[in-house]
């Protein structure tokens, strides 16, 4: 365990799902006490049900036309999330507060060009020199500036640009274990005493044929729009996609103070592993890490929030988990309202518990009939995120008095 | 040795290279590569992985030597890893499981042309509707790819070194452009700083050279046309540099706390002594015109280390041969170190192995590491015509034989991606 000498705490968050953009619009949905209504499209990318980008303004984060232009909406999304993290911590605009900024990005790949590679697939089933026919296709049908939007670290490169965080810029790459790497990353630097201000976080679009074609190569996508999350026999019904823009600030507490910032919750403790999933090595590393952070039994002021991802069998054994690690603590399902977001997918989660600790409200079930309704305010939240083939994390985080 | 003598000028612990491996277009393991890099050997040839008549770059510093059961990034890039790392894990002297964290510097991933080529070949006529990508999608409805699956993943690489080396933890896959591996670097360095471990595990591998990578780069102009002969073609600092050669390699460094590393009678290489970096917000592709950036990247740098202009002996630069990063890279460096830069030797191992971008820091700081230890230079080759506004001692041609006990490593990437390390001789 890192021997902590800085304690760390949420002052910014920008989330961008299909429930709307920003912060307000997902408190005033999630602390209602109804579950809200998902938002999904099953029709376009039928017959996969995703949870689409919502209605957006990308002016409000990006006012220059030019560099809206240079990316794709998933870089899109995420410099419009960082911004609104920004704007949220009260330090968007302040160019010294930036410039000393740490950034960590939790990033996959950015979209094809779904003309050209068609295009391509096309004409080849015409020729036999199809090495040839790449050259000739690539070079003359390639936009150039597609690649710096396709690139992993102009996410991060685009943030600097447009809002101008400069401390450092760092890019993690590895689907789900992305996001907790650059949650980890982060606040274990704050917590040593190696950086004072970090902004963290991803974004996932999942309007993207050519993810889909990933996730559904081990057939992992759910193709059943009416089915809900979670089976009556505790498995999952496959994974949705999900977009998401998920950043946050994240600060030492004395670094906030100092400034006065509103700080959402404290961050206790992250931690990753990976390894077999055979018999029951899963849930002994699950074991392990709920103990390395402190995440134990819990009532019903402890509110677990869990990334599941929808794979039948995987999401079944973390529900078997979780239930017997926090029998007590209401669970909410992120996929089941939000959709599954990769890279982004942990931010979110670490997002929207800041959101349930910073209000006086119990926050709504996500999976209607399966997350159980609670009367109580959040004081500690648990976040998972068990990766779909690879990689775990859970956070813990706390009410801040 | 005393307490005092394993923490840096800050009360940190010092952090000790005890294992190095490294494979290059100069071949495989450090032996090689010093003797080729010092003998101003070229590692730049024709393309042979795929066609390349009528591109306009049609030279390389692909790694084609080693074995790899299918021709994707993925599998290159973990090949020449999982070399580096055996080489340096021997050298260090560490067997069975590693037990720290592993931080490995990858390129992005994308599935391969031949991978989309056969998805193509497997569509049935009925299903032959939509774009590429619906018809993908219903051969896969039809019947799961697994190996397709892991081979575009981005966490593939680090999940197999991971199990094989028996590293602890979440392994953290990074890409800060042409700056990761020494980024890759620096987070072993933070992680050891933090008391989180005794030894990291860093490593940076790039095996993602296709046509289309080629393409991409040579379509923002970034790449040398000078393709004749090939390894004329990089030639930094030079009046008529054209641009970079893209190249491939890796490399493994084993960090450790200079306390671990001695108590357990580890021979220690050299101490990664200073880490800076810092964000440029110019451009996608372009660095700040004052060289702002690149200036406080290299004095955040010398400041972690806690040394000062006078104390860097040689400078490694990130001397990619493109007109740009040489012109900026002098403007950095003379800005920093003023007077005294007509004295500090700067050389560009960039000449001899081309620019193997993701894996250039780390390859890079195994070359600095080794200037260190054995007190010879590396030249930059190709330096036939110098460039006049880059009045630097580059090491023309040939090496030198120095005693150096602090180098400076740079590397800057796309998106504004500026990071710099120090590395020291051994204090004992």
């Amino acid at each position: 365990m890192t021997h902590t000498r800085h304690q760390v705490v949420v002052t910014g968050i920008g989330l961008v799902t299909s429930l709307g953009v920003g912060h307000e619009a997902h408190r005033d949905q999630l602390m209602s006490g109804t579950a809200p209504s998902r938002v999904v499209d099953s029709t376009s990318f039928a017959p996969y049900t995703i949870h689409p980008l919502p209605e957006i303004d990308w002016s409000a984060q990006i006012p220059r036309r030019g560099d809206q232009r240079q990316m794709e909406n998933w870089q899109r999304l995420g410099v419009y999330a960082a911004g609104l993290a920004l704007d949220d911590a009260g330090l968007k605009g302040d160019l010294e507060a930036c410039a000393s900024m740490d950034m960590i990005v939790s990033a996959g790949g950015g979209e094809r060009d779904i003309n050209v590679d068609t295009l391509i697939v096309e004409e080849s089933r015409k020729r036999n020199d199809r090495e040839q026919l790449l050259n000739e296709k690539l070079t003359t049908e390639l936009r150039p500036t597609l690649f710096l939007a396709q690139l992993s670290n102009l996410l991060a490169g685009n943030i600097s640009i447009v809002h101008k965080v400069t401390g450092s810029s760092r890019t993690l790459m590895g689907e789900e274990g992305a996001g907790i790497s650059a949650v980890e990353t982060g606040f274990a630097r704050i917590a040593a005493g190696q950086s004072t201000h970090c902004l963290v976080g991803g974004a996932f679009v999942s309007e993207r044929v050519d993810m889909l074609m990933v996730m559904e190569a081990i057939q992992g996508l759910g193709k059943d729009a009416d089915a809900p999350f979670w089976s009556a026999d505790g498995s999952a019904n496959g994974m949705n996609l999900g977009t998401a823009g998920a950043f946050l600030v994240l600060e030492s507490l004395e670094h906030a103070q100092a400034r006065g910032a509103h700080v959402y919750a404290r961050l206790d403790a992250v931690l990753g592993d990976r390894g077999s999933r055979e018999a029951d090595r899963l849930e002994q590393r699950l074991t392990r890490l709920a103990d390395d952070t402190g995440a134990s039994g819990g009532g019903v002021d402890t509110v677990v929030f869990t990334g599941a991802t929808g794979y039948p069998e995987l999401s079944a054994r973390e529900r078997t988990f979780l239930q017997s690690r926090f029998p007590n603590a209401p669970r909410r399902t992120l996929g089941a309202l939000f959709g599954h977001s990769l890279e982004a997918h942990f931010p979110t989660g670490v997002a929207l518990a800041c959101l349930a600790l910073d209000d006086d409200a119990p926050v709504s079930p996500f999976a209607a009939g399966e997350d159980a309704v609670t009367s109580a305010a959040a004081n500690t939240a648990i976040v998972t995120a068990i990766g779909h083939v690879r990689g775990e994390g859970i956070a813990r985080l706390t009410r801040m008095p | 040795m005393s307490k005092a003598a394993y923490t840096d000028h800050l009360g940190r612990p010092l952090v000790a290279v005890t294992g190095m491996g490294v494979v290059s277009s100069l071949g495989q393991g450090v032996a090689d590569n010093w003797s080729a890099l010092t003998s101003g050997k070229s590692g730049i040839h024709p393309i042979t992985r795929f066609p390349s008549d009528g591109l306009s770059t049609r030279i390389c510093g692909m790694v084609d030597f080693i074995d790899i059961p299918a021709p994707n990034a993925v599998e290159r890039s973990f090949a020449f890893a999982r070399e580096t790392t055996v080489e340096a894990l021997a050298q260090a002297g560490i067997t069975g499981e590693f037990g720290g964290p592993l931080f490995l510097a990858a390129p992005p991933i994308e599935p391969e042309w031949n991978a989309r080529f056969d998805l193509g070949d497997r569509v049935k006529p009925e299903q032959m509707t939509g774009n590429a990508y619906e018809q993908f999608l219903a051969v896969l409805r039809d019947k799961a790819d697994p190996a397709f699956h892991e081979a575009v993943l981005f966490g593939s690489i680090s999940e197999r070194l991971a199990d094989l080396f028996g590293t602890r933890g979440l392994p953290v896959t990074l890409s800060t452009a042409c700056a990761s591996g020494a980024t890759a670097i620096q987070l072993g360095v933070e992680a050891i700083r933090q008391g989180r471990t005794e030894r990291a595990l860093s490593v940076a591998t790039d095996g993602s050279v296709s046509a289309e990578a080629l393409i991409r780069f040579s379509l923002l102009s970034a790449l040398s046309t000078n393709n004749d002969p090939p390894e004329k073609a990089s030639r930094p600092f030079t009046k008529d540099r054209d641009g970079f050669v893209i190249a491939e390699g890796s490399a493994t460094l084993v960090l450790e706390s200079l306390e671990a590393a001695v108590t357990r009678g580890a021979k220690v290489l050299g101490i990664i002594s200073g880490c800076g970096e810092k964000a440029d917000d110019f451009h996608r592709t372009r660095s700040s015109p004052s060289g702002a950036p690149a200036i406080a990247t290299i004095n955040a740098a010398l400041d972690d280390a806690g040394l000062s202009i006078d104390q860097i002996g040689y400078v490694n630069a990130h001397g990619t041969s493109t007109p740009e990063n040489d012109k900026m890279e002098y403007l950095a460096l003379s800005t920093v170190f003023g007077d005294r830069m007509a004295d500090i030797p700067v050389s560009s191992n960039k000449s001899m192995i081309g620019h193997t971008l993701t894996a250039a820091g780390a390859i890079e700081a195994v070359f600095s590491l080794l200037t260190i230890s054995n007190g010879t230079l590396p030249p930059t080759i190709n330096y036939d015509n110098p460039d006049p506004a880059i009045p630097l001692d580059v090491v023309p041609n040939v090496k030198r034989d120095a005693t150096v006990t602090h180098v400076l490593s740079n590397s800057f990437g796309f998106g504004g991606q500026n990071a710099c390390l120090v590395m020291s001789a051994d204090p004992a």
